[in-house]
């Protein structure tokens, strides 16, 4: 389990290639370890799983969920879970959990207590915790649903958050869910004041408490009109029994991934990681290096947009020189 | 009333346990079930492996029920069943084997309690089998059917006894017990409807009775017993208009603490229960009806019939030597206890309302759960520092060779791993040997009456009378209904629990944890597993909270897991260390299970396992591959926390 037990970083990345699922918690264990050289085998993981190497964009579909505390995510997902396996997908979830100011420590699957078939070999359950990210993603989670995507259908990140948190995992999944239950305005006020962006699916749970998820509903769905955005489904959903919108939920998001331009999004979305990733292990004065922000952003733009992430931060580097290594934003 | 709580491998054990019993003197019976009847399994189910008879009675169907009170003339006996979750069913096997005794006893004619108090299972017991909603639902029924059908059985017992035992202070055990009984009253009161009268409700409220706990500082215990009869009769004035002082008593039964009853010196255990049966029995104005002493070797393992009879004859010294009983309430009057009284009233009724901010107890048991883990922590940190002294344990601890325990077995008794095969092959000879269609059509009458949610919906007791008599099983009534209500997982309260303090101790460990983090590239890992249907999740808990609070990441998902489960999260999750707890006897069983699906996923990471193993155990654990092993004798939680880091580090290859 120390650095050099590790399986190497090519040959793990070989087998996702292959869609081997059962390397998914050595794939994980790699991405998170910080050891140099861990770092280096995880940058070839990558390689070996970009869409350069792949000859096209990773073929599963990373969902990003979030919502406040409580909301009923890992419930719905817990039923998700089952419609996806019903129809034969293969779903890996990452569940991020927030670490402790005072320890650095966590409790983890507390929260995140996912519903599971132990026997059933095509699931891969992780929970990581933030650690000193704010924002609500964990070291590692973005490229560890980029290369979990080669080998799962689906790739779920959830994150606990409101206003801040879908921004983060924007960048992170393919299509972001942001779960409400009924009778809490923080997500109303926020989608008004324009704190949080639009999700691409809202919904909301715990339809079975009737009329206050009616009105709840009818609220998010009256906002969405006033700022344009009618197209923005508001599905209802509840997840005891007897469950009932799940289907429709798990529709509408195979909707909204076929709407979207995939290949655009996930290069924007590699560029912008690579950014901050650069920004966060360089400083700022590095990207002042470099001409700052907006010529990092156009040398991104001239890349292959096949380039991985890591081939991408390879690109600033170069560009700006050697910075030397600041502090990892670990 | 005296009676020790007991049952255990199978029905007729038990039956001829409970008749010694009663020729000894004691005056009524307590059964004690099983963890597969008290959570709705059958013995053949797969989490019900190494929990078959072993901390009770297992009774399956009614041929069990009618084998355990053969010769026992129910029309006059008094039964005390501790059962929650299942509590309706097992009510109804009692109702049919009573209806086929010879002479029959009538169903009006019974007398006896059911514990049935879900909302302690919720925060501390875990034998609950469905959500909260539907469970309320299923006392409501049970406790308006009693009422009218069955009017000497006590059809709940409140308990605060469990909310002690899982670290409440004096003030949260009296909170949360009465937030309890309220949302009990306010369920029933609905569910007898607008056209109950207040004489129905006044009885239901005098039918209402408590299951309480008294710890070691048993004067401020007597003065908790106090303040919950002044709250009592304040709830039963003001929030539902009783008026008839008898109804408005607060009735209530004990047993005394045994979170505090220790492993090391364990002989100590008999003076600490005498202090406590003391607190329940001083003040006449608040003493208890009938009283439960757990024995000398309660953290060994199991009581014998030896054992028991001690604290039998604990009680009959109280009682029959000393002159307790012979004088008026010997407080009346006194201004320290008023003190003492006045003061928790206030805090619990300022716990109270926090309740009732939270939307009632049943709305509250995330909030109670994670303050109830808090307080515990607050206790072990107490002990750990020296500033709550046990004898024996924390001071003191210097003692002879103990002739006490020098038996082979180590002064307990243990349960024949036979039994569980005995009892498969016996509950599938029952099925195969009964009228299945006339099963098949009870249950499914029982599925449809719980699916209707409507006003006017039946009471579930008669479909599930009926189906006891149709000999249905108790995993067969338990299934149908959590196809309808669905399973449930309780909150583990972890995640709410605060941070510790700093202090040197832990500042040291957090660096530990530090450089063991930079040695492996990762924060360690540890994920706290309880296998099987033991609920004891106190230790477990603690053990969760601290490693987080030492700057380890923590994979800790409650009570009730299977060994394949476990494995599979040890996978997923790529853990540096499993640390299984185990309190209820089914270590011999489970914890190589575990070990198995572990070995078996590829999981190579070091197990440690902690809670009540016998020393003679633990050898054959070890041979099993477990690397450490806890008792409660380890009290210090920082040194198995610092035991547990250099583990990690050494079996990673990257030792300190
Ligand atoms: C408190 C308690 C309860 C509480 C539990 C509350 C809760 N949520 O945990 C309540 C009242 C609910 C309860 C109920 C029952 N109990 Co009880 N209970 C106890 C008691 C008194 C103390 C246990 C405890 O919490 N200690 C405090 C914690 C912190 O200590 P601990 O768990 O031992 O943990 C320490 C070490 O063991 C170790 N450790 C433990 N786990 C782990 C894990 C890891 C990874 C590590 C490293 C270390 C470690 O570290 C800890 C630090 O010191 C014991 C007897 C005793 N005095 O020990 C009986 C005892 C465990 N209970 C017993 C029984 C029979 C029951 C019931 C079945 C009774 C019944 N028939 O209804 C029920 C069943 C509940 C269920 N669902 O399983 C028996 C078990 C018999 C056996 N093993 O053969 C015991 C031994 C009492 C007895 N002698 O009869 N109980
Ligand atoms: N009535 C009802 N309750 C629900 C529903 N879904 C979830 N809940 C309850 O809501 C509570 C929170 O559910 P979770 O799924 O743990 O919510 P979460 O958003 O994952 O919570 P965190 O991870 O703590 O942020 C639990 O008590 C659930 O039982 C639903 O559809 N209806
Ligand atoms: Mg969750």
């Amino acid at each position: 389990m120390s650095g050099s037990e590790q399986a190497s970083g090519n040959d793990l990345g070989r087998r996702l290639r292959e869609r081997d699922l059962t390397v998914a918690p050595a794939v994980l264990n790699l991405l998170e370890s910080t050891t140099q050289a861990d770092r280096e085998q995880a940058l070839a993981l990558l390689s070996e799983v970009s869409p350069a190497r792949l000859g096209h964009e990773p073929r599963g579909r990373v969902v990003g969920v979030t919502g406040p505390p409580g909301a009923g995510k890992s419930t719905l997902l817990s039923a998700l879970l089952r419609t996806w396996r019903d129809a034969d997908r293969s779903v890996a979830m990452l569940a991020v959990d927030p670490s402790s100011r005072a320890s650095g420590g966590s409790l983890l699957g507390d929260r995140a207590r996912i519903e599971f078939d132990p026997s059933d070999r095509r699931v891969f359950i992780r929970s990581t915790a933030a650690g000193e990210r704010l924002g609500g993603l964990a070291f590692g989670t973005r490229a560890a649903g980029q290369a979990l995507a080669a080998a799962f259908d689906v790739v779920v990140i959830e994150t606990v958050g409101v206003g801040q948190a879908e921004t983060e995992i924007a960048d992170a999944a393919d299509v972001v869910v942001v779960v409400v239950q009924p009778g809490s305005g923080d997500v109303l006020q926020f989608l008004k004041s324009g704190i949080m962006e639009i999700p691409d699916v809202l919904v909301v749970t715990k339809a079975d408490l009737g009329q206050v998820a009616v009105s709840a509903r009818r609220d998010l769905n009256a906002a969405l009109r006033s700022l344009g955005r009618r197209d923005t489904p508001v599905l209802s959903v509840s997840s005891v029994p007897p469950p009932s919108g799940i289907e429709q939920l798990a529709q509408a998001i195979d909707e909204r991934l076929a709407a979207i331009d995939l290949p655009a999004r996930r290069t924007a979305a590699r560029r912008s990681a690579a950014l901050s990733d650069f920004v966060g292990e360089y400083g700022m004065r590095a990207l002042r290096g470099l001409g700052g922000r907006r010529t990092a952003e156009r040398l991104l733009a001239e890349q292959d947009p096949a380039l991985g992430e890591a081939e991408l931060e390879q690109a600033l580097l170069s560009a700006a020189g050697d910075p030397g290594r600041g502090v990892r934003g670990a | 009333m005296m009676r020790t709580y007991a049952g255990h491998s199978t029905a007729k054990a038990s039956n001829e346990l409970y008749r010694r019993n009663l020729e000894k003197g004691q005056t009524g019976l307590s059964v004690a079930f099983d963890l597969p009847t008290q959570t709705g399994y059958d013995p053949d189910d797969e989490l019900s492996r190494g929990e078959v008879g072993k901390v009770g009675v297992p009774i399956a169907h009614r041929g069990d029920m009618e084998a355990l009170l053969e010769g026992i003339p129910l029309g006059e006996m008094n039964t005390s069943m501790t059962i929650n979750a299942t509590a309706a069913w097992l009510l109804a096997l009692y109702i049919v084997a009573a209806e086929s005794q010879s002479p029959p006893a009538s169903q009006d004619q019974l007398q006896g309690t059911t514990q049935n108090d879900i909302i302690k299972e919720f925060l501390a017991r875990g034998t609950y089998a469905f959500p909260p909603g539907p469970s309320m639902r299923l006392i409501a029924d049970m406790v308006a059917y009693t009422v009218l059908h069955i009017p000497k059985w006590n059809p709940i017992n409140i308990c605060s006894y469990h909310l002690q035992e899982a670290g409440a202070t004096p003030a949260q055990e009296i909170a949360y017990s009465m937030s309890n009984a309220i949302a009990v009253l306010d369920a029933v009161k609905e569910r007898l409807g607008e056209s109950a009268e207040q004489d129905t409700m006044s009885k239901v409220f005098g039918r209402i009775s408590f299951f309480v706990n008294a710890g070691v500082r048993f004067v401020e215990e007597h003065a908790k017993l106090r303040a919950m009869s002044i709250i009592w009769e304040e709830i039963g004035r003001q929030r539902y208009g009783v008026t008839d002082e008898k109804l408005l008593r607060f009735r209530y039964g004990v047993q005394v603490n045994s979170l505090g009853l220790t492993e090391a010196q364990p002989e100590n255990n008999v003076q600490r229960i005498v202090l406590e049966a003391l607190a329940v029995t001083l003040g006449r104005n608040a003493r208890a009806r009938a009283i439960q002493l757990p024995a000398w070797n309660e953290a060994l393992g199991l009581p014998r019939p030896f054992d028991q009879q001690w604290s039998l004859r604990i009680q009959q010294v109280l009682a029959y030597e000393t002159d307790i009983l012979d004088y008026p309430d010997i407080f009346e009057g006194s201004k320290v206890m008023d003190g003492l009284v006045e003061d928790l009233l206030g805090k619990a009724r300022a716990e109270m309302a926090v309740v009732a901010e939270h939307g009632g107890a049943v709305d509250a048991v995330p909030y109670m759960k994670g303050a109830l883990v808090e307080s515990h922590r607050e206790r072990i940190r107490r002990i750990e520092a020296g500033e709550q002294i046990v004898v024996g344990q924390n001071r003191f601890t210097e003692t002879e060779s103990s002739p006490l325990t020098a038996d082979a077995e180590g002064g307990i008794l243990v349960v024949d791993p036979a039994v569980e095969a005995q009892q498969i092959e016996a509950v599938r000879q029952w099925r195969s040997s009964r009228d299945q269609a006339a099963v098949d059509a009870a249950l499914g009458e029982l599925a449809r009456v719980a699916a209707d949610e409507s006003a006017e919906r039946e009471n579930l007791m008669v479909p599930t009378i009926a189906a006891a008599r149709a000999g249905a099983t108790t995993g067969e009534w338990s299934a149908t209904l959590r196809k309808v209500f669905d399973s449930y997982r309780a909150p583990t309260g972890v995640g709410e629990a605060a941070a510790a303090v700093s202090g040197p101790e832990l500042e040291e460990l957090r660096e530990q944890v530090a450089s063991l983090q930079e040695r492996l590239g990762r924060r360690p890992k540890i994920l706290v597993g309880k296998p099987g249907l033991d609920g004891h999740s106190n230790g477990a808990e603690q053990i969760a909270v601290r490693a987080r609070d030492i700057g380890m990441d923590v994979v800790y998902s409650g009570i009730r897991l299977t060994p394949s489960q476990i494995a599979k999260s040890a996978v997923d999750e790529g853990v540096h260390v499993i640390g299984l707890s185990i309190l209820s006897g089914s270590h011999r069983e489970l914890i190589p299970a575990v070990i198995q699906a572990l070995r078996q996923a590829g999981v190579d990471a070091p197990v440690v396992v902690g809670g009540i193993i016998p020393d003679q155990d633990v050898p054959a654990l070890k041979q099993a591959g477990v690397a450490a092993v806890y008792t409660p004798k380890d009290f210090d939680i920082s040194k198995i926390m610092r035991e547990i880091v250099e583990l990690v580090g050494e079996r990673a290859g990257v030792p300190a």
